[in-house]
């Protein structure tokens, strides 16, 4: 009893000196194969941030990982605010935003554009309405414009769903459709791109909005100004609410695998994925 | 002589193994405290934001620096508050007829069921709640939306059935056999006898169960944040009113929040830490009470 309880207890510290052990290996491991290997990219791309952007990272990172297969990929959507955060502080070794950067999130980080998006408004696809101005559609959030029918639809109450306060799909749309800090009280308020398109497709009488990446049959898109909301119009800047997806990086502690990365991201073949992903080429 | 010594350290090493085992259990919930409440007291100690409007505000947007918890703490009360008012007596009813009236087999599948229901996962029920009840409650509401105090309600309600039930019914079944022989052999009949002898002596137990109910009630974050609105002010007066509890608060926004935002994130969950110590405290009483008697 007493033998066996005492190789459980060596298995354990043996076990705890390894796992110690590896963790030292691997986070040490990167710079020296990179530095004495250069033509292979190796080492650990953790970058995390923006919701809107995880579809064409994760897919950029999937066709980078698969051209270097030493090199590891993970990209973890917690929001803009966060990746800008976690790149400041490192624990990302870079970080994506859906918005331009604030003032104060500035500090040395370095900045680089890789895509353009647009934000789509959309309704149920029961609502006759196809179009609305940008400033029916900011009285709507504002809670001026309260029934469909004063922009043409059913006489039915407008239901107004926003995203949650940080959010950069929220901030990016507010600030374009001119209603900062003006959202009505009783908006209904969901957590990612995914929660409400869920909610306009559940609800006839709701009106939503998304990173055009997530449009899909579920709900429809209306033209905003008479103009659609469509990749083209985004690129050729008829369609006004649109926004930039950045990454930003701390050139101090940046790796030269992050930099492969994101150099490759701006390549022509980096941006067809960034286009098949719904996003729109910015070179 | 030299063996039972070395019998002896081996016996201290491995008794100081289990020691250091549940230390981080202690230091878990030293660390989590001392964490929540050093940044949540931050914002009112450095003069930030005062605590007075935090608690009585009823409008949350923080960018235009308007932080009022007030609606948030009436809306997680009040669906709290209609959870066990619902779940309870449905808890209790359910634990009477396990361990009373149902027959082993039938009392055994219900068992299976409840302790199921334990199992699943929180953002399940939410979902649920956003597939079944939203859409259900939209049909009945006078407002153009099913998220709402009831929805989230109806979702809490099932929450806690399986908290309530089990502990109940192990409350129940401790109840001694004499209690109820003495009622039946003065003419009660098994109902007279299940509600004037058993419940009144399984009281305290019941009592344990719903107030853990409450604590998970009030805990309760994802399920709730798909059903519940989530809106930006207003104190809810009707059941059709959209609510945002103090749990969802912190849930959507601390991924985004910086500076004082987020340090009034964690003073939301002072508030919501406090409420929870409240119930605890009340629970311990109640076990030393029923130990006591």
């Amino acid at each position: 009893m007493s033998k066996s309880l005492k190789k459980v207890l060596v298995a354990l510290l043996v076990g705890a000196t390894v796992l110690t052990l590896a963790g030292c290996g691997s986070s040490g491991s990167t710079t020296a194969t990179t530095s004495t290997n250069k033509d292979a990219i190796s080492g650990e791309i953790n970058g995390g941030g923006s919701t809107s952007v995880q579809k064409v990272i994760d897919a950029a990172g999937a066709e980078f990982t698969a051209l270097n297969p030493d090199a590891k990929f993970t990209y973890s959507g917690t929001g803009s605010s966060d990746g800008i955060k976690g790149a400041t502080a490192g624990t990302y070794s870079f970080g994506c935003a859906s918005r331009d950067l604030k003032a104060e999130e500035k500090g040395s980080l370095t900045e680089l554009i890789f895509a353009f998006d647009g934000i789509a408004v959309v309704v149920n696809p029961a609502n006759t309405v196809t179009n609305l101005t940008t400033e029916q559609v900011g009285k709507i959030y504002m809670g001026e414009i309260t029934n469909w029918n004063e922009v043409g639809g059913a006489d039915s109450p407008i239901v107004v769903v926003s995203r949650e306060d940080g959010s950069g799909t929220r901030g990016a749309f507010e600030e374009l459709v001119k209603f900062e800090e003006k959202l009505k009280p009783d908006a209904t308020i969901k957590e990612g791109n995914g929660n409400v398109q869920t909610t306009v497709a559940g609800n006839a009488n709701a009106i939503g909005y998304v990173s055009l990446t997530f449009v899909d049959k579920t709900v429809t898109a209306i033209d905003v100004d008479s103009v659609k909301a469509t990749v083209d119009n985004v690129k050729n800047k008829t369609y006004k609410i649109s926004r930039p997806f950045l990454a930003v990086y701390d050139q101090s502690k940046v790796d030269d695998a992050t930099l492969a990365f994101l150099d490759f991201l701006m390549t022509t073949e980096g941006q067809a994925i960034v286009e098949d992903n719904g996003g729109i080429s910015a070179v | 002589m030299q063996a039972i010594k070395r019998k002896k350290q081996k016996e201290r090493i491995i008794e100081n193994f289990f020691l250091i085992c549940a230390f981080v259990a202690v230091v878990s919930v030293f660390a989590i405290t001392v964490f929540v409440f050093y940044n949540g007291i931050k914002p009112f100690v450095s003069n930030s934001y005062p605590l007075w409007d935090f608690l009585t505000g009823v409008e949350w947007r923080p960018g235009s620096n308007m932080y009022g918890i007030f609606y948030m703490i009436v809306g997680s009360v009040l669906a709290t508050f209609g959870a066990i008012l619902i779940g309870v007596p449905v808890a209790i009813f359910t634990a009477v007829y396990i361990s009373e009236l149902a027959g082993s087999r039938i009392g055994k599948v219900i068992r299976f069921a409840v302790e199921l229901l334990a199992g699943i996962p929180s953002v399940l029920y939410g979902v649920f709640g956003l597939g079944i009840i939203v859409p259900y409650v939209l049909k009945i509401s006078p407002n153009a939306q099913g998220e709402s105090l009831l929805a989230t309600i109806m979702v809490l309600a099932i929450m806690i059935l399986p908290t309530v039930v089990s502990i109940s019914e192990t409350s129940i079944s401790v109840v001694p056999k004499e209690y109820r022989e003495g009622s039946y052999a003065l003419g009660a009949s098994k109902i007279q006898t299940i509600f004037k002898v058993v419940l009144p002596a399984a009281r305290s137990g019941i009592m344990t169960g719903v107030i853990l109910g409450i604590g998970r009630a009030i805990g309760e974050t994802m399920a709730v944040m798909l059903v519940c609105g989530n809106p930006i002010a207003g104190i809810p007066t009707s059941l059709f009113d959209q609510i945002r509890p103090l749990t969802t608060n912190i849930a959507l926004e601390m991924g985004y929040a910086s500076g004082v935002h987020q340090e009034l994130l964690y003073s939301t969950g002072v508030v919501l830490f406090i409420f929870i110590m409240i119930i605890n405290l009340a629970v311990n009483k109640l076990v030393k009470a029923k130990v006591g008697s």
